[in-house]
């Protein structure tokens, strides 16, 4: 009961952390700041990814989410500008989509299974399958490593075809950023 | 409406909230960088929610010991959530990296990135078009 309690204490510190960040995200005018807090905000859902047993996504978060987006960021930023502008005041409506649709979303869950439900039809559907024939089919200590790199390998397959493809895209959109700057010093 | 419905599903209506805070940031900021953190922030909601649907009451990560020696007794979390949302991850970041590079486009051709000074440029530009059209139109006849 008391490992319990403890987890519940930790969840709460974690959810009210991770709402301050976002809630300061929201009002910082300051987009350096904003970059530094949206790292911590990834740090803060590895954590809570942690007590929710995923420790590969876990990791994986704290690598992608705090390191390399905040390091693309940042680059965005020495290109561009540091600080939002004021903009005209947002309005109602707004907060009024936001409010919407988060109650068409709390509707939805009604139905879901409770949390931790060992009987959810997402626990006992191919899940235990994979539980139970990994170690002598695949013969990985890790389930994930063995789903992701043998069950699922087209999907891994898939993912690198997305990475490649965006990896493209950015650099036709950025190639030639630093040869058209020269030639327009040129020009002035 | 139990007691028991209210702390299974607490922290599913927790994760919609830290969602609609993204999207309150994707609808009502201007600057497109600040955006962009919106969208990372309701996507890693996202994940948090689809995660908290795998774990198991009483459950731990699912990886055996290293002997493999397994003991029947333990109960793992469902895996396969995991695995999703380690290649939405990738994904996502790819998509970020994406937006970014549209941001310094759009920075090198209005100079700008905020959104109410890109639309007053285009504003600016179907104004000067419309009267050059309509200069031409009235040399013509």
């Amino acid at each position: 009961m008391t490992g319990i309690a403890m987890t519940t204490f930790i969840d709460i510190v974690l959810f009210s952390m991770l709402v301050a960040t976002a809630i300061a995200i929201v009002r910082m005018r300051s987009l350096f700041a904003v970059v530094m807090l949206a790292g911590v905000f990834s740090l803060l859902s590895a954590l809570l990814l942690v007590t929710l047993d995923a420790v590969d996504v876990a990791f994986t978060e704290a690598a992608v989410g705090a390191g390399i987006s905040t390091v693309l960021m940042l680059g965005t930023l020495a290109l561009t500008s540091r600080s939002e502008l004021a903009s005209r005041p947002a309005g109602l409506t707004p907060l009024l989509v936001v409010i919407v649709t988060g109650a068409a979303l709390v509707y939805g869950t009604l139905d879901m299974p409770n949390f931790g439900d060992p009987n959810a039809p997402a626990s006992t559907h191919v899940a235990p399958d994979y539980i139970a024939q990994s170690p002598a089919e695949i013969g990985v200590p890790n389930i994930v490593t063995a789903i992701l790199a043998s069950y699922r390998g087209y999907d891994t397959l898939g993912e690198t075809g997305v990475v490649f493809t965006a990896g493209i895209g950015v650099l036709l959109l950025i190639s030639g950023l630093r040869r058209r700057r020269r030639e327009e010093g040129d020009e002035e | 409406m139990d007691w028991d419905f209210i702390v299974g599903h607490v922290n599913y209506w927790l994760f919609i909230v830290l969602m609609m805070t993204g999207l309150y940031i994707v609808v009502a900021k201007g600057n497109l960088v600040k955006k962009i953190v919106g969208l990372n922030i309701f996507q890693t909601a996202v994940f948090m929610l689809y995660i908290s649907v795998g774990k198991i009451d009483g459950g731990t990560a699912p990886i055996f010991p290293t002997d493999m020696k397994i003991d029947p007794a333990v109960v793992y979390s469902n895996p396969l959530p995991h695995v999703l949302i380690l290649t939405a991850i990738v994904v996502g970041i790819a998509t970020t990296s994406l937006g970014l590079a549209l941001i310094v486009r759009i920075r090198e051709a209005y100079g700008t990135i905020e959104e109410d000074g890109i639309y007053q440029i285009e504003k600016d530009i179907a104004a000067e078009e419309y009267r050059l059209h309509n200069e031409l139109k009235s040399r013509r006849s």
